[in-house]
């Protein structure tokens, strides 16, 4: 009975598209249940100068990487403050499949990677740090799979938010990406995680970079590190 | 396409046409990192009604919403309208990251919803939703609400002429951001500026702290 409902509502869905897409698939009622499954994803970085930290794509059923308005998990302050995403890996109970990306993602820049799974998943979603930042962290959060048959697309643009676990203070020794490096008058790289928290200690919308072009003297980052939403622009395709 | 499905999309047509009145679990979440806002209005109302529009003039009840975050005047102007009106349902300040879930069961013919509330510390942001189409089809839609500048105070960022800092974080002594108003008209906030001097600087707000980027506020609108 689940079953059928769960058909009957994808084929509503397929009708409204295909009043303006002559291209859409007539048999998604049946394809949303066929097994393994396996999608391309592309995902483009649209800062002007926000390296993105390797991403691992998590295929999931239940669970969520994180939640608006409470704590960043430990691992999810690792890769924020870091773009370490070791921990997430390793402490995420819900992952049923991951796939990651070889390297982090350069500004203006894009980058594949594919996902497969043996059976069909509910979820897609993944982190990575903006990494010219103290903590702020892109992604996407429990993307609804169900609906999507076999070769449709769908395209999803990303906010940056703000992991909470570190304040925005864009200073040399706290931020740890290529900027701020450049910027130290000593060498030393600045500081990644530091388990600390002394910022609010919710997850939260980013509030963007200052710079020290705008005004905030004692910050490494310059007009170039600046950022608005969208971050990201993540097309997933379902290749099997 | 088998008769099956059509049937089945055939009986979700029927059900939204007889729906009247709904019932609307809404859930609006502060999204900024330091941002607090004031005591929330919602209406449900009709086609003819409106809170506020981008491109035209804030209402003095908007305005006075925008710069002291008092909903009063706008909750008045909804219920003259005959709009199904909630009335701060957070209780008070909604802070960062918090949110707040009211029902709102919408009369027939009252089929759009709008939402306001002022930003603090600004000089008149308000986050706002102005007549968003409530879906007759049943399911969970989620609507991303933007800030907006009401135009009518000019955005100096001085402690003076911002009603208040619940974060307790107030500067003093700056110089000023801007006299002018760029626009006197509704228009997408141009964001704050702030400075790093908390005694002084150009503006009493902290670059570091009382910035934000779209989108501020998250509605979550359950249709029964």
């Amino acid at each position: 009975m689940i079953k059928f409902s769960k058909v009957a509502l994808a084929t509503v869905g397929a009708l409204a598209l295909a009043a303006c897409n002559d291209d859409s698939d007539s048999d998604s009622a049946t394809s949303i249940i066929e097994t393994p499954v396996e999608y391309e994803v592309v995902l483009k970085n649209l800062t002007n100068g926000q390296p993105i930290s390797p991403p691992s794509l998590l295929l999931h059923d239940t669970g969520a990487l994180f939640t608006v308005g409470e704590p960043a998990s430990e691992a999810l302050e690792l890769l924020a403050e870091s773009g370490d995403a070791s921990e997430i890996l390793s402490d995420t109970a819900f992952i049923l499949s991951s796939a990651s990306a070889s390297g982090g993602i350069t500004y203006g820049t894009s980058t594949t990677i594919t996902v497969s799974y043996t059976d069909k998943v509910k979820y897609l979603s993944f982190v990575s740090m903006l990494g010219n930042s103290n903590d702020a962290f892109t992604g996407l959060n429990q993307v609804d799979l169900t609906d999507l048959a076999l070769n449709d697309s769908a395209t999803y643009q990303t906010v940056a938010y703000d992991a909470g676990t570190e304040a925005n203070t864009e200073t040399v020794d706290t931020v740890p990406g290529p900027a701020s490096n450049a910027a130290s008058p000593d060498g030393i790289a600045g500081e990644a995680f530091n388990a600390e928290r002394d910022d609010i200690d919710i997850v939260t919308m980013h509030p963007g970079i200052v710079s020290s072009d705008d005004g905030l003297t004692t910050s490494a980052l310059t007009y170039q590190q600046k950022f608005d939403n969208p971050v990201m622009s993540v097309t997933i395709t379902r290749t099997r | 396409m088998t008769n099956k499905h059509l049937i089945a999309a055939g009986l979700f047509g029927l059900f939204s046409a007889t729906a009247q009145a709904q019932d609307l679990t809404v859930t609006l979440t502060n999204l900024t990192h330091s941002i607090y806002f004031t005591p929330v209005v919602a209406g449900a109302h009709d086609a003819s009604t409106e809170i506020f529009e981008t491109t035209t003039p804030a209402t003095p009840e908007l305005e006075l919403l925008a710069e002291e975050g008092d909903f009063s005047g706008v909750s008045g102007l909804l219920g003259n309208a005959g709009a199904d009106v909630i009335d701060n349902p957070a209780g008070g300040l909604l802070a960062s990251g918090e949110s707040t879930t009211f029902l709102l069961s919408n009369s027939s013919g009252n089929d759009y919803l709008s939402v306001a509330a002022m930003m603090l510390p600004t000089n008149d942001a308000f986050i706002g939703l102005d007549s968003w189409e409530i879906p007759s089809e049943a399911g969970t839609y989620t609507v991303y609400l933007n800030a907006y500048d009401a135009g009518t105070e000019a955005n100096d960022e001085l402690a003076d002429s911002i009603p208040a800092f619940p974060g307790g974080d107030a500067g003093t002594g700056g110089a000023g951001v801007t006299t002018e108003i760029s626009t006197p008209n509704v228009h997408i906030h141009p964001g704050v500026i702030g400075d790093a001097d908390a005694e002084g600087g150009i503006s009493d707000l902290d670059s570091s702290v009382h910035r934000w980027l779209n989108p501020v506020a998250k509605l979550t609108v359950v249709v029964e």
